[in-house]
Order: C-alpha cells, then structure tokens, then sequence
C-alpha cells in the first residue's frame, strides 16, 4: 500500500480535480496536522515507548511476564467484553430511535446520552458505591441478606466500565446516520422488506465506519479506564487490579519501567482493532 | 461465553477454595514492607498450625482506602497512616472505638518521621525548618487535603514554629503561610510529589516520610541528601483488625495473630529493613547507623490528637484553607 | 408529516425502550443518588459548600479551560478528521491509528507523559519556558491535558461523516461553476456542522470531569490551578460525602445545560440542512 500511494502523495484517494483543495491548501492542512499531532499524540506516544524500553528489552518482557500483570490484562479483557456488546446493542437502538423518528424532547435525550461523558470518573465511581456499598448504599438490605458483593468484585467494575464508556457507539453512529438521511430505509420499507431486514442489510452497511469507531473506542475507553474503576474495585492486588490499576501500583513501587511497559501494552490492546481494520482495508484494496 | 463465564468464576471464587485468604488494606508506602512481611507471617503460620494463609494487598492514599473500607471493601485489617482514617471507620460501627488500646503500642508497630530531602552538597543550605521560608527556596509537598503525608508535614512545620515563636499560634500561622508560598506545586499524593522532585527536577527539598526518603537514597545515593530538623513530628502509622468483617468470614484468629506478629522481633525487623522505625527500642538500637537522633513531639502533645487537628487546619474553610484566601 | 414518518419505519416502541431502561438504570437512578445525598445537607449548607472562594475558582478553571480545550479540539480535530479521510500522504495509517491514544493510555499515565514532555527540563517544555510559556503546573498545564484527552472525540465523530460525504453533490456544485471555497462553505461545511458541534459537545463534557491526567500537570495551587473534580475529591477525602455531592450536582447541572445548548444547536443545525436538501 506504501508505495501505491507514494504516486499519489497530497491526493485524494478518487480524484476529481474540480472538488479538491488546491495543493498548497492540502499542503497546508496536512502541515498543520501535522504538527499538531507530533506536539500532542506522537510524542506523548514516544515517552510511553521510550520509558517502556529505557531499560532494555529484557526488562520489558520481565515486565509483561509478571503474574499479577496477567491477572490484570485477563481481568481488562473479561471487563471490556462485558462492557463493550452491552453498549453495542444499546448504542444501536439507540441511534435508531434518534434518527428515524421525531418525537419531543430528543435533544433531551441525547443530552442524557451525554452525561457519563461529564461525569467526573471520580463521581462516576462514587455513584456505585452509594448504591451498592453494603454496608450503606441503597439496596444494602438486599446484597446483605443474599451476602452478593456488587462493589469491590467484578459486578461493579463491569458497570462502571459500562457507565463511563456508554455513549461512545451510540454518540458514533448518530452523526453518521443523520448525515445519510432516512431515504434508502423508506424504499426499504416500501418495497416490503422487514424492520430488521432493513436495519442489516441497508443501514448498518451504510454506517459500518462510523460503528467501527464507535466499538474500537469504546473497547480503547473500556480498557483504559481508571478513575471510576478504582473506586469500585477496591484496588486488591491480583483480584481486581485491571491493568489501568496495575499500572499505578507499579508506579507507585518505583517500577517507573514496568508501568509504562504495562502502559505500552495497553496502548497496543486498546488499538490492535483499529490494525485489524486496516489489515482488512488493506487487503480489500489489494484484491481490487 | 463457557470460558468467559469460567474465566470469571476463576476470579471471583479461585482463591478462597484452598486457604484462608486475609485481605489487608494498607496505604501507600508500606508495599515493599508488607511484600516481604506476608511472606514472613506465612511461613509462621503455617508452621504454627499447619495452615495455608494468602494475604492479599490493597494499596492507595490511606483516606481513600478508609473510605472503601467505610463502602464495604471487605478487608480483615487495615494499615493505615493516619489514626483518624480508623477512626473514621469506628464510627462507621466497623470495629469498636476503643481499637487503638486493643494492641501494644498504641497499635502503632512502626513508627516514622518527617524529614527533608535535598539536591546533593545541599547547595541551598538548608538546615531546618526556619531555612524553609527564605525567599527564592522552593519547597515541594503535597497537598495536605488528600494526602496523608502532607497532613504530617504541615503539623510538623507548624509544631516546629510553636516551640520556636513561643507557642503563639498567630506567628505558626504567619510561619506557614511564608512555606506554602514557597511550594509551586501541590502534589496529590506523596507519589507525585517525589516525582516532581526527582524526574522533574523542581524544587530545593522535598518534605516527605524518613522511610520514603531513605528510599531515594538507596536509588540515588549520588544525587540527593537527607537533612534531619531540630524538630520534628513522630508519625504512628497504626492497625487494627476489623471486627465485623473477620466475624462475618470467620478469619479473627489468624487477622489477629497477624496483627500482634507485627510487634514481634520478627515483624519489628523487617519494618526496620523497610526504613520504618522500629516501636522496639531494642530493635531499633540494632540499626541505629541508619536512623539518626531525633527529637520528636506527638500529634496528641501538641494538637491534642487527630480530630482536633483535623478541625482546626484541614476541615472546609479551616486555616490551610485561609492560606490561600488572600 | 413528523407523526407520518413514524409510521413509516418500525421499530420506535423497542428502541425507546431499550434506551429508556438501559438509561434508567444506569443514568437516571445512579445519578439521582448524589441529587438525594446532596439533599441531606439543607439549603444553607448545600449553598456554603457550592459557593465557597475556592469552589468558585475551581468553576472557572475548570470551565474556562474545557471550553478552550474543546474549542482547539473542534478546530484541530476538523483539519485532521478532513486530512485523514480525503488525503492520502505516508504515513497515514499511522497518524490514523494514533488518534485513539488518548482513550487507550490510562489517564494518569497520559498525565503523567504530558508532565515529563512539558516541564521545565522537558523535550518540549525546554523549548516553551525559553519563551516565557510555563507550560506545565500552570493553566496551559491544565489546558494542554484536557486537549490531549479530549481530541479523539472530534476526530471521530467528524471522519465517518466526511467520508459518507456524496461527492456527486460537491462535483455538482462545482460543475455549475462554484469555487471551490464556496462548495465548502456553502455545501460540505453545513452537512458537517451537526456532527462537528456533537464532537466539540463530547470533548468539552470529557474535558469538564476529567481528572486523572489533569493533576499530574496543574500544579493543584489552590484558588489558581485546581480543577473542580479535585475540589470534590477533597471533600471525600474529608469525609464529607455531601459537600462532596454537592459541588458534584453544580457540575452536573451545568454541564447539563451547556451540552442541552449544544444538542439543541446540532438539532437546529441538521433541521438547517434537511431543509436546504
């Protein structure tokens, strides 16, 4: 792919010359790009990988290989794949109901839809624990007498990964589906195909990108996540450490290295779907 | 889903099948220190009675680790810094309020103080307390709202200012208002603070725990020096065992015998090899190279004791809040 | 004509109320709590407790800056979002891949890298303090945290749109003779302004609870660089679960209204374009 588009540097993949930036404004933009990305992503980016490996390779693979460092990255996963389809199915219905139909108070709604995102984490975590704290949330009664522990086991952390990473799918897929318009679903139906027949086989193949993203960050968000995570998991060493809190206890032993190895690994989880895609794209295009 | 679902039952149940399992909720310094007792304590039980024992570590600032205790964190004991944090969870009606006289020592193990790191040469001449105000030094500590350790850094400058202006608290106040305007940045955690001061290279001394600046000397024992002050404050981080818990699992007898294993020889030693100061005066005489005179006052002479403290300097609007006002 | 279009695709019963209960249980009633437990405080305390010196300064930090951050965002994240799905340069799967980064890094860890980067002795900072900008443990700190994390969102939210984007209709315009200035302006631009004002909404309430990232590099002085998130964490530090709640509630409340503004804006400006089509 490197090189086939080495022919077409500063080009839009279906060119048209009449619809484009003239070069030095695409120039430009890029350059800007650019920059912008080298002062706040690539570096920060750098620092992680520089600090992971400063020690050596070696060190980095002792790093990985620790036994409570497996225990978290099982524990963020069994998590994210809790969280993350839960949020899916959400996330569709709800971008359905958004964008088909028009009833009162949908900017209110969506404003609802948008409050995790504005919930500090540290409140985020808060929330379960008055709750579900069996000795004072709301339904202590319950958990007490049935002795279920919701906060400080896996239960907890699952919701509050939920909460924190709700909106991501739903918040992907609406702007792609009203930006496509409810034309095709109309012909759909009007042709006599079902509800759900419409749904697979016109709008989702329309929106796949935008529901890609919405899954990749969610699953990005759902791993990372920290704040309200700690707050619920009660931070047990090899029990409910998910990485994100492996990582702070690393750091906070002085295994500076350790924790950015950890972090690496994380950063590489989190975007190794975002590879899968371009591995697809990339030999989609190769067959054409 | 079957393995997901195993995987799950593996990490909720696995370990409880086998042994006895003790979760102990500690603060943030004590890592290395109860590694390495843990172990010790194991093998000492087992041997006593032939039990299998897994302690489990939760770590974190010890007010927030109060709190999850307070939210139902399930611990058998708790190891925290400040005696207000158990306090605290007294009167959440987890264990009985009269817990600091169930164990020797005011149930205080190990003990530490507050102390002074700076660059190597001390190249700012900073000798005490009073050198902290100058102007042009630049001091970095935590934020005493949500540290701990801070908490003992500001009520160790401002007991060191009451013995040197004459206990009058107007010019202890005057005292610390001059040193946090010398701090540039308040850390959230003793962590942080550590950070900026060695990976940021800000600031002429950090105050911090003895421990913890002990530490940074073994790391770095060609860039920094440890300054001891005339006066300082004597830190009883302090256990106890939680009493509804360990009844409602049924692990009292070994949660106890942990908690007294900390006060034999053996416990005492390895808090010393941790840079802890040891309760027993025998013990602590063994490394008396590494842990140097020092005069000390407890937070009960001078302040009265912690929720008096607490109300007078860090509550909402008390006089670490009246610092930054104007 | 809107009951009409209700008619004509299934679906609306079920959805609502997949939304709704999913919502319920894990918006409405979570969030209520800290409405009741700030409750338990009465009138007089509840308003001492928002409206103290230091809660005050913490608002205006924490909004102020949100709203430059988000801002930035929504310029930057628009250039790169348009870069990244109408350009092809090398490298470009790379920079696309590392737009995510900000979700995926731990915030602390991401505070903890943009500290050592922009500090006094930092790679970038070292260049930033020669020119009189205090980059980190200073409001820029703040600023420049809440930019990393909240970028992915415009990004994001921008480039499934732009993509999706019918180019016939842009050759239209400029086979009629438009500049190509203008076709932007007058026909790309508006059917991006929805999505473009929902990732500047997403950025900005990201940007308004974070927390993590933001202490390693905000110094923390009080009544100068605190955010208001640590304002709360304070309080439960204390033990003072409703002060705490409280000042959560305020936030709440106005990040509430500011993102209803938006949404309202973005609802208006899609009605803008489903007319103009």
């Amino acid at each position: 792919m490197e090189g086939n588009t080495r022919f077409r540097i500063f080009r839009p993949p279906k060119t048209n010359s009449a619809t484009n930036e003239p070069i030095y404004i695409r120039f430009l933009l890029i350059l800007i790009m650019f920059i912008f990305f080298i002062l706040f992503l690539l570096m920060p980016l750098i620092t992680v990988f520089y600090e992971a490996f400063k020690h050596g390779f070696s060190m980095y693979l002792n790093a990985l290989k620790d036994p409570f460092a497996c225990d978290a990255i099982i524990l963020t996963l069994s998590i994210a794949s809790i969280s993350v389809p839960l949020n899916l199915i959400f996330g569709l219905a709800t971008a359905w109901l958004i964008t088909k139909f028009d009833f009162y108070g949908k900017s209110l709604l969506v404003t609802f839809l948008d409050l995790p995102f504005a919930v500090s984490p540290v409140i985020a975590g808060l929330l379960f624990v008055l709750l579900f704290s069996p000795t004072h949330g709301w339904f202590s009664d319950i958990l007490r007498f049935f002795d279920i522990r919701l906060i400080f086991a896996l239960p907890g952390m699952v919701i509050a990964t939920t909460f924190v990473t709700l909106p991501f799918i739903a918040r992907e897929l609406i702007p792609a589906m009203q930006a496509r318009g409810n034309q095709e679903e109309y012909a759909a139906i009007t042709l006599g195909a079902s509800g759900w027949k419409t749904f697979f086989n016109v709008t989702l193949p329309n929106v796949k990108g935008a529901l890609f993203y919405g899954i990749v960050l969610c699953n990005a968000r759902a791993m990372g996540e920290f704040g309200a995570v700690s707050v619920v998991s009660g931070n047990i060493k090899g029990k409910t450490s998910t990485i994100p809190l492996y990582i702070e206890t690393l750091y906070m032993e002085y295994k500076t290295q350790a924790a950015f190895a950890l972090s690496s690994l994380l950063t590489l989880l989190a975007l190794f779907t975002l590879f899968i895609k371009k591995c697809i794209e990339f030999s989609y295009k190769k067959r054409i | 889903m079957k393995y997901i679902f195993c995987f799950i039952s593996l990490i909720v149940f696995s370990p409880s099948l086998n042994a006895i399992e003790l979760l102990n909720v500690s603060y943030d310094p004590t890592r290395e220190f109860y590694l390495e007792y843990n172990q010790a304590f194991s093998k000492y039980w087992k041997e006593k009675t032939g039990e299998e024992v897994i302690i489990k570590q939760s770590h974190g600032g010890s007010g927030r680790q109060a709190r999850a205790v307070i939210d139902g964190l399930d611990a058998d004991v708790v190891t925290l810094a400040l005696a207000a944090d158990i306090d605290a969870i007294a009167q959440a009606g987890l264990l009985p309020v009269n817990w600091q006289s169930r164990l020797p020592m005011n149930s205080s193990p190990y003990r530490s103080t507050i102390a002074f790191l700076v660059r190597k040469g001390n190249p700012k001449g900073i000798h005490d307390w009073g050198d902290l105000i100058k102007p042009g030094i630049q001091v970095i500590t935590p934020n005493p709202k949500t540290s701990g350790v801070a908490r003992w850094n500001f009520l160790a400058a401002w007991g060191w200012a009451l013995k040197n202006y004459g206990e009058d608290d107007k010019k202890a106040l005057d005292f610390v208002k001059k040193l946090y305007r010398n701090v540039p940045v308040l850390d959230s955690g003793a962590r942080g603070a550590t950070t900026t001061f060695q990976e940021r290279k800000i600031g002429d001394v950090l105050i911090n725990w003895e421990n913890e600046l002990l530490l940074a000397i073994k790391q770095f024992p060609d860039e920094y020096e440890i300054i001891i002050p005339s006066l300082s404050i004597l830190a009883e981080p302090v256990v106890a065992l939680v009493d509804k818990n360990v009844d409602r699992k049924g692990t009292r007898s070994v949660a106890q015998a942990y908690l007294e294993y900390l006060f034999s020889d053996e416990g005492q030693r390895i808090a010393a090899k941790h840079f802890y100061r040891s309760s027993n005066p025998e013990i602590l005489a063994e490394f008396k190279t590494r842990y140097p005179e020092i005069k000390t006052f407890t937070i009960d002479e001078v302040f009265g004791g912690w929720s008096n403290a607490t109300k007078k300097f860090f509550d909402e609007g008390a006089i670490f809040d009246q610092i930054y006002l104007n | 004509m809107s009951n009409k279009r209700q008619r004509i695709l299934p679906g609306f019963h079920l959805t609502l109320g997949i939304c709704l209960t999913y919502l319920t249980l894990l918006v409405f009633i979570p969030l209520s709590t800290i409405f009741i437990r700030s409750s338990g405080l009465g009138w007089e305390s509840f308003w001492r407790a928002i409206t103290s010196p230091q809660v005050i300064a913490s608002y205006k930090v924490t909004f102020g800056i949100s709203f430059l951050a988000s801002l930035t965002n929504a310029f930057f994240g628009f250039i790169a979002a348009w870069v990244l799905s109408r350009y092809r340069f090398p490298g470009h799967g790379f920079f696309d891949s590392i737009v995510d980064l900000p979700f995926a890094l731990p915030t602390a860890v991401a505070g903890i890298s943009l500290t050592a980067l922009y500090s006094q002795n930092g790679w970038i900072g070292q260049f930033l303090y020669p020119l009189g900008i205090k980059s980190a443990y200073s409001l820029i700190g703040i600023y420049i945290a809440l930019t990393f994390v909240g970028f992915p969102f415009v990004v994001r939210t921008l480039q499934p749109v732009i993509e999706g984007l019918d180019r016939e209709i842009e050759e239209a315009g400029a086979s009629l003779g438009a500049s190509r200035w203008k076709v932007f302006w007058k026909i790309v631009f508006p059917s991006l302004l929805p999505a473009l004002f929902t990732g500047y909404a997403l950025a900005f309430a990201r940007a308004i609870g974070e927390y993590g990232s933001v202490i390693f590099i905000s110094g923390n002085m009080p009544m100068r660089t605190e955010i208001t998130p640590l304002v709360i964490v304070k309080f439960l530090e204390n033990y003072q679960y409703q002060q705490a709640t409280a000042v959560a509630c305020v936030m709440l409340v106005i990040s509430f209204l500011i993102l209803l503004i938006i949404n309202a804006l973005q609802h208006w400006s899609v009605l803008i374009g489903q007319a103009k089509n």
